[in-house]
């Protein structure tokens, strides 16, 4: 069991839950994630870990309220205990001294993007991130950001804080006015990744995405996460989740991410 | 001298297509102490050769015969840690019983059914009070808590060494829990069988993959003298055709853990749900294709389709499973093989475009090799797909622990006792010798369990 220590929302539909699980917090490193199970009957999802303090012994998970198993996580309360925690799983982002990184994230997809950015920056890269939001009300870790930052850009949908549009406005605007990016880093919904993918791939700009297929077993031995990268199948869980963008099929992934599309509405 | 085996009643067709209770009913005490009296305790019992752990057959069935139930199970657990379990998996009529004696004038003794006979009495009959063996304060590290490391553990804890079992699920038992249905093998017993196991000490981690969240090195600076390796062959293998990544595929491994594993069976009841084909292909013709077939008839398929591109003769799935897959429905696309699928504009798949095979003089492994019929193409309609062609061992270990030897397709290398290149290292089953039985992991997991005595034994000679 794994107790949950603070919990509380950062948004419409969005939690904050702090889970004290010491062997997960001692080897999480960003880019990897968490297979959690709730009770006897639930089902196995995959969590991207937003952020660990091995001396505390704590990791952090930041959620939207998609289906039945991250409602029930968003109606838990401090105190209470995860059954099952599964992790640090995956492969963690490869980090070196690229020189001017940037790091984009959409909506929930930010928070990985913070413990990102802060290897990154420790890493000496100048780190510009780009954040982008529904709107005003969504917006969340804004400060923890900047604080990761050399610089923050923040866009909402509507333009209600910060500047109007998407993440890949800010990051074509950037790319317009000719500055140096050596590798981009894009974590958030599919179509924002294959978004972003699309706009670096003009300008041959090397860039990594963190996939976020559908899982079940996630350690190698189902295939539920299968994505065709370069015409090749990879398993998510196992050679990814980070994988080179422009060698993403997006689209099959955004298939796939639609299977239960069906069972879910009933 | 009676020449027939004692049947087993079992789960009229009509009945079983519709639940996932256990198809074969057991025997009854007077069915067992019947069948058993057939044994003619003969001199040179060649089935305990037969048997990959050894039991002493001859004898627990003489005891069986004189009713004595619980001496007649103490002689199987002496051997077999699982017997509940190998009772109905273990193809017995390759093994034990292939070379009974009264196959000259008969039907062998039913072994496998005597022993699961034995294992559900014991389970009713279950005293609390196992005894630990006397521990020795020296402690062993199994990974991956399905045949091949339960068999190490019990065999250990028994010698005295304080045992942790860690797995990477949240449930134990590895392909006992995930992969084999409930129909072949119900759950409670893989559970009965796993506190048995308890009861002998040995502690069970579980959500805890070695390779991830500790590092074999870890494991050993935790104070673990040895560490022994069943991580299995839980890599499902693809065939690399086009559109296989189209909705509605799946691995067998995804296929059964779903509906096994995670009860989709059950789905809404269960969180998880799965895919129930109203035109189900399975490819392959090992067990798991069967228990894949069979579990798609159950989740209410009209129909299912097995493709296998060789003949019924060269199925590697035991004789019993495919006959009972042709019972309940099955259509058997023989000498077929999948060519490529095609989806519908939302990724679904829709059909799938098969060739046919003949067989022409046989391959490495004794079995005629498949070649495609020019111009044989044909299509299938389907909404479902489970591609059961196999498993390669998990990669995680091998790519978490620099300096421990992999063969071609990243099996361990190991030596019959389980030894690795690695001093203190041992492995064993489907991750040493790719996908196999139940009981050739057990039987590896027991040979490796005397490896490591000997090993700890002789640590303190080392300089």
């Amino acid at each position: 069991m794994f107790k949950i220590i603070d919990k509380y929302q950062l948004g419409p539909k969005i939690s904050y839950a702090l889970i004290e699980a010491p062997l997960i917090a001692a080897k999480a490193k960003a880019g990897q994630f968490v297979i959690l199970r709730l009770s006897e009957k639930g089902e196995r999802i995959p969590l991207t870990i937003a952020d660990f303090d091995r001396s505390k012994g704590t990791i952090t998970l930041v959620f939207q309220e998609l289906g039945k198993t991250t409602g029930a996580l968003a109606a838990m309360k401090s105190g209470d205990c995860i059954m099952d925690l599964l992790g640090p799983q995956g492969n963690p982002t490869e980090i070196e001294n690229f020189g001017n990184a940037v790091v984009v994230g959409g909506g929930i997809g930010i928070a990985p993007v913070y413990p990102l950015a802060r290897e990154l920056k420790e890493a000496g890269n100048q780190v510009t991130a780009i954040i982008g939001y529904r709107s005003k009300e969504y917006v969340f870790w804004e400060e923890k950001m900047r604080s990761v930052s050399t610089h923050l850009l923040i866009a909402t949908n509507d333009g209600s804080y910060g500047g109007k549009g998407f993440v890949t406005d800010v990051l074509k605007k950037l790319m317009d006015k000719g500055e140096r990016i050596d590798r981009v880093f894009a974590i958030g919904p599919a179509i924002m990744m294959k978004a972003v993918a699309e706009l670096t791939r003009t300008k041959n700009i090397s860039t990594i995405v963190s996939l976020n297929s559908l899982m079940v077993c996630g350690m190698g031995m189902c295939g539920a996460c299968r994505v065709s990268v370069d015409n090749k199948t990879h398993f998510t869980c196992m050679d990814g989740p980070d994988f080179d963008a422009h060698k993403v099929d997006f689209d099959e992934l955004m298939k796939r991410l639609d299977t239960y599309k069906q069972e879910e509405q009933v | 001298m009676e020449k027939r085996a004692v049947p087993m009643r079992q789960q009229e067709v009509e009945e079983r297509i519709k639940n996932f209770d256990e198809v074969p009913l057991g025997y009854s005490e007077e069915e067992a102490i019947r069948e058993a009296s057939r044994c003619l305790q003969c001199a040179k019992y060649p089935c305990v050769s037969g048997c990959s752990v050894q039991i002493s057959i001859p004898a627990f069935i003489k005891v069986l015969k004189e009713k004595n139930f619980q001496k007649a199970i103490d002689i199987i657990h002496e051997a077999d840690s699982l017997p509940a379990v190998t009772g109905r998996v273990c193809p017995q009529e390759e093994q034990c019983q292939a070379v009974c004696v009264l196959k000259k004038i008969g039907e062998p003794i039913c072994i496998g059914r005597l022993e699961r006979f034995l294992s559900d009495w014991e389970l009713k009959n279950r005293k609390k009070c196992l005894k630990p063996a006397q521990a020795s304060g020296k402690k062993v590290a199994i990974i991956g808590s399905g045949p091949a490391g339960l068999a190490c553990s019990a065999d250990l804890a028994k010698k005295g060494y304080q045992v942790t079992v860690f797995e990477g699920f949240h449930k134990f038992g590895g392909v006992l829990s995930y992969g084999i249905p409930a129909f072949r093998l119900p759950k409670e017993i893989v559970e009965s069988e796993i506190e048995y196991l308890q009861g002998l000490g040995v502690k069970l981690v579980p959500n805890f993959l070695v390779g991830r969240v500790k590092t074999i090195e870890d494991l050993f600076k935790d104070g673990y003298q040895a560490v022994f390796v069943g991580a299995g062959a839980g890599l499902p293998n693809f065939m690399g055709i086009p559109g296989e990544n189209l909705n509605g595929i799946y691995s067998a491994n995804e296929y059964l853990t779903r509906v096994n594993l995670m009860k989709a069976y059950k789905y809404p009841e269960y969180d998880t749900p799965v895919k129930k084909g109203k035109n189900a292909a399975v490819i392959g013709g090992g067990n798991v294709a069967m228990d894949s077939a069979r579990t798609a008839v159950r989740l209410g398929a009209e129909h299912v389709y097995l493709i296998y591109r060789r003949s019924e003769k060269e199925m590697p799935a035991r004789e019993e499973e495919i006959i009972r897959a042709h019972e309940e429905g099955v259509e058997f696309n023989l000498l077929t093989n999948p060519v490529r699928y095609i989806g519908d504009k939302d990724g679904f798949v829709r059909h799938v475009e098969c060739i046919k095979m003949e067989l022409c003089e046989p391959d490495a492994s004794g079995r005629r090799r498949p070649v495609e019929v020019k111009g044989s193409e044909f299509t299938i309609d389907l909404d479902q797909v489970v591609v059961a062609v196999g498993n390669t061992p998990n990669p995680i270990i091998q790519r978490t622990t620099p300096g421990l030897k992999t063969k071609k397709y990243g099996e361990i290398e190991a030596d019959e006792s389980g030894k690795t290149s690695m001093p203190g290292v041992f492995a064993g089953g489907d991750i040493v010798t790719g996908a196999a039985t139940v009981i050739t992991a057990m039987g590896a997991g027991k040979a490796a369990a005397e490896a490591i005595d000997n090993y700890i034994r002789n640590l303190k000679y080392r300089k």
